[in-house]
Parts: structure tokens; C-alpha cells; sequence
């Protein structure tokens, strides 16, 4: 189990970060496929964390839909502008240097607050009682959050159709 | 050593770490995007850690609603980026700098 978490968030990690700085492609193309990895190692630690529900759904939508996305839209849009482009060296450095110590921040207040040593598992989770949950005590929000997709849905369609009235006028 | 929520807490910060790297260094768009999409992804392992360690699974309910959420949030901004494309022919923030289209 253990050799598991560190084999699925070394390749997180990994992948995470050649989403981010790739040395060798600037190629957005290449941001998503590591995007694509990075989101199956994190479903396996879903796995052994037994939300098995949760793994599966981000597998789903995440590999599946969100990635498609990206892909289409990086079809549409022109990608040889990015590789022209270098990284600028001041700005890099210096997001490196604050990105950093905000990381050193963060991990050093959870080594404080000792979390680790207060919590531990018993492992109860389970797809069933998730379920349960989501259409009892969480009847509401489910349905909103569905209402909230009918309005992305209809402000895509709204936002990517042609403005016919302006280029009437400019005529 | 047995794996504890402060192991799976760090892979979270690091991984929102990433993130916010790639939207402060990265000058392309939709790579700046898939930086949100890498935070959103470490709120998620956070609370799924939290929610498995407490014996609770208020957390993993929150994260199915985090999914949903993000995944509406994609569609509308990756409309809007086509949109700002077609209007400026470019997707790169240095272009994008006056607040007028």
C-alpha cells in the first residue's frame, strides 16, 4: 500500500510539473496529454484513499470530457504562436522563488497543526452510502448544480455563435 | 512508516503549487487554464484525504460538486477564449492588455 502512494504521487507530481515547465515542448498539445496523466495518478490515489466512486467520476470527466475539450479548443487556436515564444528568464525565476516559499509555508504549518498524528483511518467509504448521501441530505445543491450546467450549456452557445447583428451593421 | 493525512496533505500544496506556477509563468491561455484545472485538482485530493481520515464523506459529496463545477467552469471559459481569439487573434496575456476589445 505504502509503495503505491509514493509510485502514484511521485507521477502526480512529475506530470503535474511538465504540464506547467516542460523543458522540451512548449506545445500546448503536450500541457494536455501530461494534464491526462496527471489526472489517472490521482485517480489511483482516489483508489487508495477508497473513494473508488470519486476515481472513477474523475477519470470520466476529467479524462474524458474536460481533456477533449482542451484538445478541440487547442485545434481551433493557432499553436506555432506559442513555440516562438521564450519563457521570460526574470519572470520564471522569480515565480519559481514565490511559488516556493509558498509551498514551504503551507507544509511547514501542517507539520505544525499536527494533523497526521491525531487522525487516523478506520476506511468507511463506499459508493452506496455516498449515493445516499448525495440525494438525501444533498437534494438541493445536486439539483442546483444541475441547473448550473443548463446555464453553462446555453452561455457556450451564446458566447461561441457568430454575431450576425454587428456584422450586418458593418456592412 | 504508515501513510497519514499529512503525507497526502503535501502531494495537495505541491500540486496546488504546480498550479499557480503554471498560471504565473506560463503566458499561453489555455496552458494558464489547465494551471486552474491542477488547483482545483488538489483542493479535490485535500478533502478527499480529509474525508477519508475523519470518517466522514461530507468531503467526497463536496468534491463530486468541485467536478461538476470545474467542468462548467471549462466549457464557459474555454468559449470565452475562442470568442476573445476570434475578436483578437491571439491567446497570449501579453497581448492582452487593454481592457477594451
Amino acid at each position: 500500500m505504502e509503495i503505491l502512494f509514493y509510485i502514484f504521487s511521485a507521477l502526480t507530481l512529475l506530470c503535474g510539473l511538465l504540464v506547467v515547465f516542460n523543458p522540451f515542448s512548449r506545445n500546448p498539445v503536450t500541457s494536455a496529454m501530461f494534464l491526462v496523466l496527471t489526472i489517472i495518478s490521482m485517480s489511483g490515489l482516489f483508489v487508495l484513499l477508497q473513494a473508488y466512486f470519486l476515481a472513477a467520476v474523475q477519470i470520466l470527466v476529467y479524462a474524458g470530457a474536460v481533456i477533449v475539450l482542451f484538445l478541440f479548443v487547442i485545434m481551433l487556436l493557432d499553436v506555432k504562436e506559442e513555440e516562438r515564444r521564450r519563457y521570460q528568464k526574470f519572470g520564471t525565476i522569480l515565480g519559481f522563488a514565490a511559488v516556493g516559499g509558498l509551498a514551504a509555508i503551507i507544509i511547514n504549518t501542517i507539520h505544525q497543526s499536527g494533523v497526521g498524528q491525531t487522525l487516523t483511518s478506520s476506511g468507511t467509504g463506499e459508493t452506496k452510502p455516498l449515493g445516499k448521501m448525495l440525494f438525501t441530505e444533498y437534494l438541493l445543491p445536486f439539483e442546483i448544480v444541475s441547473v448550473l450546467l443548463l446555464v453553462a450549456m446555453v452561455g457556450c452557445i451564446l458566447l461561441s455563435k457568430r454575431d450576425e447583428t454587428t456584422e450586418v451593421e458593418a456592412e | 512508516m504508515t501513510i497519514g493525512l499529512e503525507h497526502y496533505l503535501i502531494v495537495s500544496v505541491v500540486l496546488f503549487c504546480l498550479g499557480l506556477l503554471g498560471v504565473i509563468i506560463r503566458r499561453n491561455l489555455i496552458v494558464m487554464y489547465m494551471g486552474l484545472e491542477l488547483m482545483l485538482n488538489a483542493a479535490n485530493l485535500a478533502l478527499v484525504a480529509f474525508s477519508h481520515f475523519r470518517d466522514n464523506l461530507d468531503g467526497q459529496v463536496m468534491v463530486f460538486f468541485i467536478i461538476t463545477v470545474a467542468a462548467a467552469e471549462v466549457a464557459v471559459g474555454l468559449a470565452l477564449i475562442v470568442a476573445l481569439y476570434r475578436k483578437r487573434q491571439t491567446n497570449d496575456v501579453t497581448d492582452l492588455t487593454s481592457m477594451k476589445l
